[in-house]
């Protein structure tokens, strides 16, 4: 206790502080305009209860789990939940949901590839290629969305023959010829022969995923060799052998299990095989090329940043103008191209809610649109799928930080 | 990031609830027009003309309550409202009176808070295809695609009559009446269903209306009417009468032609008079003027007049009466007695 007799003394603590202490000042301030935040959003709340309570409106979940009563058109979240009009409103949502994820999926991987090549072409020497590029860039991010999504849907719809154009009259002819006698573009879909798995064809599925991870598995070995002795195995063409060769093997040996399922023109539609609904594609394409078109300027931004030593290095060394890009310009401006990627594959994922413009059903057309119209629940629905995107959004950023983490550069 | 999406939902249904008072008429009246909201174009029901004027036979029933407050029948803000956004503009307060050929149901009347103030076309869902198909009967639409609005109740109509008779179909959910239109006329669906007046409406609209038929399967029972938020007792018995005064006027003989001559001076008919404003205190009982009944009927004729000319036997959409014919010639318009 004799020690606290050195220590300044700490009992002439005035509420004046709060204010006029640096120490305290901050502190206050942040506590202060916290409540202030948290009585503004009580009051809100407190607000809307009220004025709902007047119009005798009460929020409730209880719809989710009664019958939806409607359709919803045949497709990836249809096919896997089941979906039919007796099903609840929470599995139209779920549907909903799936074909968000897939398209939004699809729509990162397709932007992505579109926009590291237009963006390595962006900046080549050639100037026909450079010139064609940057009007890609500048026509896709200075025209709004909605409309190329629609643009491409007008495109597919209006421009392709109905289903019926090829049924063959009664001479055996048919207007239009499918491609290959096996796809078939329409106002509606596109019709394409669908796999049909047969007996064997769980054993075939084992041996070309595992053959996928002797390909990957390859590729590491190969690298590794390279950087450690410097030796180059040949990398291309060794991976793909490993990773078709035993499957294609196999279909034989095992009787060939797997056959393909060929569409047949039927009273109104094509049956059989896969359709790839017109909707899904204007919108998986639309969203590609607009986000695409940012990333491409995301991916020569981060090239430009990348010091012309290293090339001028990696020249030096002997090697090729493709190497010297995948070894060492591009690991490098991954650093920089990774975080604002982040932003873009948000953007996409968020912009995939514009499906309702061509009827495509995601989770803004069945949960935030069809449901909500039927039910009459805007409040509950909006916030349900307000709580869906945030959630989408803040599992992309997680990956992407992860990405961005293994990619970060290891100071020594 | 979680708080502004939060606080932004919260204002702005914040917002919309406060905006829904209760004395509606006092709003309308110190506003100076009435917000009347009405499809987004359906040639004969609702759609603006060449030179910009809305028309139609829903329009006319906003004109006849806004003749019947203000005695003008151009006191209307017209609001183009959607399938989806009908109902939340009439919820908000945007919209005073909703007629956009809405199918009066029990969970819109009473989950949905809205009273319906009556039935002005009494219709039912039916389907329309190109002729060339050579389909007959809605039963041989096996595998077809169909084009319907969605949030309607036609959509949920349609999954329960092909489940019912086990029948497959592809939906393809658009938004309004003109976007079924292209995409039906693209061949994007091989049927279009809505209420088989729409259908005759949308039909008259296009370049060979013979080339599409209706099939003669009507699968639902739609009763049209307009709505009014629920909770506000006066301004629904206001519309609701200036409806019945409209239906009441064709029984009782009363037209745009011999309206002036009736309306001078009391006739031999007690009804008409009191109608008309000419006897007793009808108007006073619904807050408004004793000629709001003659306003009403002036602005478009009554029922049987904005029927045939709108949509008619002598327009090109071509609707017969049917179950529009007043009861006393066999069909369902039947009027409260005006006493």
């Amino acid at each position: 206790m004799s020690s606290m007799s050195e220590n300044p003394p700490r009992n002439s603590f005035h509420l004046s502080q709060l204010i006029y202490d640096t120490r305290y000042r901050s502190m206050t301030i942040q506590v202060v305009t916290l409540g202030l935040v948290c009585v503004g959003i009580w009051w809100l709340v407190d607000n809307l209860l009220a004025n709902l309570g007047e119009l005798g409106i009460e929020p409730s979940f209880s719809f989710l789990s009664s019958r939806a009563g409607y359709d919803i058109g045949s497709g990836f979240g249809t096919a896997l939940m089941g979906y039919t009009s007796a099903s609840s409103h929470l599995d139209a949502a779920f549907v909903g949901i799936l074909n968000t994820l897939l398209v939004a999926a699809l729509g990162i991987v397709l932007a992505t590839v579109i926009g590291v090549i237009a963006g390595v072409l962006r900046l080549s020497k050639n100037w026909l290629i450079s010139r064609l590029m940057a009007v890609y860039v500048e026509a896709f991010r200075n025209v709004p969305l909605l409309l190329w999504i629609v643009l491409i849907y007008a495109v597919l719809s209006e421009s392709m023959p109905v289903p019926r154009d090829y049924r063959p009259n009664a001479d055996g002819v048919a207007n239009v010829e499918m491609i290959f006698g096996a796809i078939a573009f329409t106002t509606r879909y596109v019709a394409i022969p669908g796999p049909v798995m047969g007996a064997g064809s769980g054993i075939l599925s084992i041996i070309f995923v595992l053959s996928i991870i002797g390909a990957v598995a390859y590729r590491r070995y190969a690298k590794k060799l390279l950087f450690d002795t410097g030796r180059l195995l040949p990398m291309v063409w060794p991976a793909i052998a490993i990773a078709f060769v035993p499957s294609i093997l196999f279909f034989f040996i095992l009787g060939r299990p797997v056959s393909l399922d060929y569409p047949v023109i039927g009273g109104f539609n094509f049956s059989g095989g896969i359709q790839i609904s017109n909707p899904l594609v204007a919108l998986w394409l639309a969203l590609s090329l607009y986000t695409g078109a940012f990333i491409t300027e995301i991916v020569r931004a981060g090239i430009l940043a990348v010091s012309k030593g290293q090339s001028e290095a990696s020249e030096a060394l002997g090697m090729r103008a493709n190497r010297t890009m995948s070894l060492v310009i591009l690991p490098q401006a991954m650093r920089v191209i990774i975080p604002p990627l982040t932003s873009q594959y948000l953007n996409l994922t968020k912009n995939s809610s514009l499906a309702i413009a061509v009827g495509y059903a995601d989770v803004r057309a069945t949960l935030g649109g069809i449901t909500l119209n039927q039910t009459g629940r805007a409040l509950e629905c909006m916030l349900l799928l307000g709580l869906f995107y945030l959630a989408l959004s803040l599992i992309i950023s997680f990956v992407m930080n992860i990405i961005n983490n293994s990619m970060k550069l290891e100071e020594r | 990031m979680k708080k502004t999406i939060f606080l932004g939902t919260l204002t702005v249904a914040g917002l919309c609830a406060a905006a829904a008072s209760a004395a509606t008429l006092d709003d309308v009246k110190a506003r100076g027009n009435l917000n009347c909201g009405v499809t987004t174009g359906l040639t004969g029901f609702a759609a603006p003309d060449a030179n910009g004027v809305w028309e139609g036979f829903d329009v006319d029933v906003c004109r006849a309550v806004a003749a019947a407050i203000f005695g003008d029948e151009n006191a209307v803000e017209f609001v183009p409202t959607t399938g989806e956004t009908r109902f939340t503009a009439l919820s908000s307060g945007e919209i005073d009176l909703l007629a956009r050929n809405t199918t009066w149901t029990m969970s819109r009347d009473t989950d949905l808070k809205f009273d319906f103030i009556g039935v002005n076309y009494y219709d039912g869902q039916g389907f329309m295809v190109p002729r060339e198909l050579g389909v007959t009967s809605a039963k041989e639409l096996d595998g077809a695609t169909v084009c319907i609005q969605t949030g309607t109740t036609t959509e949920l109509n349609l999954a329960d009559y092909f489940r019912a008779n086990n029948i497959s179909y592809e939906p393809v959910p658009i938004q309004t009446n003109a976007e079924a239109q292209q995409q039906y006329l693209a061949g994007a669906c091989d049927v279009y269903t809505t209420d088989a007046s729409g259908l005759a409406a949308t039909r008259a609209t296009f370049e060979a209306p013979a080339d599409h038929v209706l099939l003669p399967e009507i699968i639902s029972k739609e009763p049209l009417g307009p709505l009014v938020r629920h909770g506000d007792n006066e301004w629904g018995d206001l519309t609701m009468w200036v409806l019945n005064a409209l239906i009441a006027a064709e029984e009782l003989g009363i037209t745009s032609a011999n309206i002036a001559d009736m309306s001078a001076a009391p006739t031999n008919n007690p009804e008409v008079n009191r109608i008309l404003g000419t006897e007793g205190e009808l108007g006073a009982m619904i807050g408004l003027e004793a000629d709001w009944a003659k306003n009403a009927i002036m602005a478009g004729g009554n029922y049987g007049e904005i029927f045939e000319r709108n949509i008619g036997e002598n327009t090109p959409i071509g609707l017969a009466r049917g179950l529009n014919a007043q009861w006393t010639d066999g069909g369902l318009l039947y009027a409260p007695p005006f006493r």
